[in-house]
């Protein structure tokens, strides 16, 4: 290959700088629409499972809708079509007032998403859980939100702490289809390095190398969090 | 028996060597895989874009396709076929380098930097940095534009003349990176930008898709100096010999200001200069 290697570039400023701004980017957008993703998925998941038939509808029609249309689909809509369907003075607002609207945009659309995914796993934990535990805690005396209180929401979250490992990490990898509006996250501030400079091969790779860092990581404390929250009994072997 | 099979491959070397000088790397491959391969822009009009039957066209495919004749010739091969590859601005130069196409034509900056991974045919383009904006906003040129919002394309020598000149004049400017050409149009057309900076020519381009032209006006002075040429492997005269005779002929012959007129006429673009000039300076004689 007729190529001229040079792995020094990625080490020089300003493109040492780009890949470091692009790492924080990735963060603070990965996490802020995990946080979004979270509290919302929980709600949904909670409502999908509630006797309500209208309540658990609205979820069931949230996470359809949701899921069921591409996330790069999601990032266009939220950027380009929702704005023009809005009143005119909202419109202008989220296109011009609203500070960094490509950022906000792309953690709405990524926080959204992902809250379809998270309500699904939280219903799979509740639903997971056996009937009688249920039954007993109404024979107790609780009401249904001591129910969930204290029965389902402790059992329920500490069963899908692994499914929900794989999804924190799909929500950094999939915050990379955020360049598409213009946010400069890592695998945009990648595509920058490589044309100030050409060296395509060597600034993706180091992009590559800094996605598996940060997945890395995130599997490394919820291990942790595995572990401290693991329910005695259920899981026989220790560890994983 | 070794001995014999030890001159047969240091013959069957020699002789794919001997090949090779006489054609060089590029032609070489061309003629083994019996096509060649041209790379093109997807919405870099009028230089190189789809058309609405999806077919590559513009300006610099019309000169790639002389040299894809002139190859033609020069192997004696009539059946040659020509392959359409889509290339973008990241992933242009790797496409060279390893080998898929045997030339970039689109709308590509020379610059010293890009020589490390590419060689550039003689110029076929001049151009610069200007801003597009609505014919009603007010804004004459680059020095208008505080407390408004510019979009961009990130990684284009236009978004860096533009950063620097804003940030030297301390001027306040939001600024919009998009993806490529067809998004900073939708920018603009949605009222989520009010200038939009690239090459004079590709906002001619872009000013003429939108719904309705008359509402842009192309305005401000060259902020850079860009001089586009067709991009093709480097270490290889053979084939920039090739391709840089082609284009002289074109100057000489007037084909090259024909070729112009067929694309930037209907645009309502006046004929730069500098790229006057470069026609003259470049119809090397035989």
């Amino acid at each position: 290959m007729n190529y001229n290697w040079n792995w020094g570039i990625l080490f020089r400023e300003p493109f040492l700088g780009f890949l470091i701004s692009g790492v924080q980017t990735t963060l603070v957008l990965a996490l802020t629409a995990w946080v979004l993703a979270f509290t919302l998925g929980s709600v949904l998941g909670v409502m999908r499972t509630l006797p309500n038939r209208g309540v658990s509808a609205v979820a069931a029609v949230y996470v359809e809708v949701f899921r069921g249309i591409p996330l790069l689909v999601w990032f266009f809509l939220w950027f380009f079509v929702v704005p023009e369907l809005l009143p005119q003075t909202w419109g202008r607002w989220l296109k011009r007032d609203l500070p960094d609207p490509e950022f906000w945009t792309a953690v709405a659309a990524l926080g959204l998403y992902t809250a379809c995914r998270v309500a699904e796993q939280v219903r799979a934990g509740i639903q997971a859980i056996p009937r009688g535990q249920t039954m007993a805690a109404e024979a107790s005396g609780m009401n249904r939100v001591q129910v969930y209180r204290y029965i389902l929401l402790p059992l329920g979250y500490r069963r899908i702490v692994p499914v929900l490992t794989s999804e924190f990490m799909t929500i950094f990898k999939n915050s990379s289809l955020a360049l598409t509006i213009g946010v400069m996250e890592l695998t945009a501030q990648a595509r920058q390095v490589e044309s100030f400079t050409f060296q395509g091969f060597e600034a993706f790779t180091a992009a590559t190398v800094l996605y598996v860092v940060i997945t890395l990581t995130v599997t490394v404390i919820m291990r942790q969090v595995e572990q401290r929250t693991r329910i005695p009994g259920l899981l026989s072997a220790k560890g994983t | 028996m070794r001995h014999l099979i030890l001159a047969a491959v240091a013959a069957a070397l020699c002789a794919t060597s001997a090949v090779a000088q006489d054609l060089g790397p590029t032609l070489t491959k061309i003629r083994t895989a019996n096509t060649f391969t041209i790379g093109h822009r997807e919405a870099s009009v009028p230089f190189s874009s789809l058309n609405q039957q999806q077919r590559a066209e513009g300006f610099s495919i019309d000169l790639c396709l002389r040299v894809y004749e002139a190859a033609k010739e020069q192997l004696s091969m009539p059946n040659l076929a020509v392959r359409f590859v889509p290339v973008t601005p990241q992933t242009r130069f790797a496409l060279i380098a390893n080998g898929t196409i045997d030339m970039e034509c689109g709308s590509t900056t020379n610059t010293i930097a890009r020589q490390g991974q590419a060689a550039f045919t003689a110029t076929t383009f001049i151009t610069g940095t200007k801003i597009m904006v609505r014919a009603n906003s007010g804004i004459r040129s680059v020095d208008d534009l505080g407390g408004k919002t510019l979009v961009v394309l990130p990684g284009t020598t236009n978004e860096q003349a533009l950063k620097a000149y804003i940030e030297q004049k301390r001027m306040q400017v939001r600024i919009l990176n998009v993806r490529d050409h067809a998004e900073a149009l939708l920018a603009m057309e949605t009222d989520r930008a009010d200038a939009y900076g690239s090459d004079d020519v590709l906002l001619y381009g872009s000013r003429r898709r939108a719904r309705n032209p008359a509402q842009y006006v192309v305005v401000g002075d060259f902020l850079t100096f860009d001089p586009y040429a067709l991009a093709v492997p480097r270490n290889d005269s053979t084939f920039m010999t090739l391709a840089n005779r082609t284009l002289a002929r074109m100057f000489r012959d007037g084909s090259f200001k024909a070729a112009y007129d067929k694309w930037f006429g209907p645009l309502d673009m006046p004929l730069n200069p500098l790229l006057e000039a470069a026609i003259q300076l470049q119809s090397i004689p035989e």
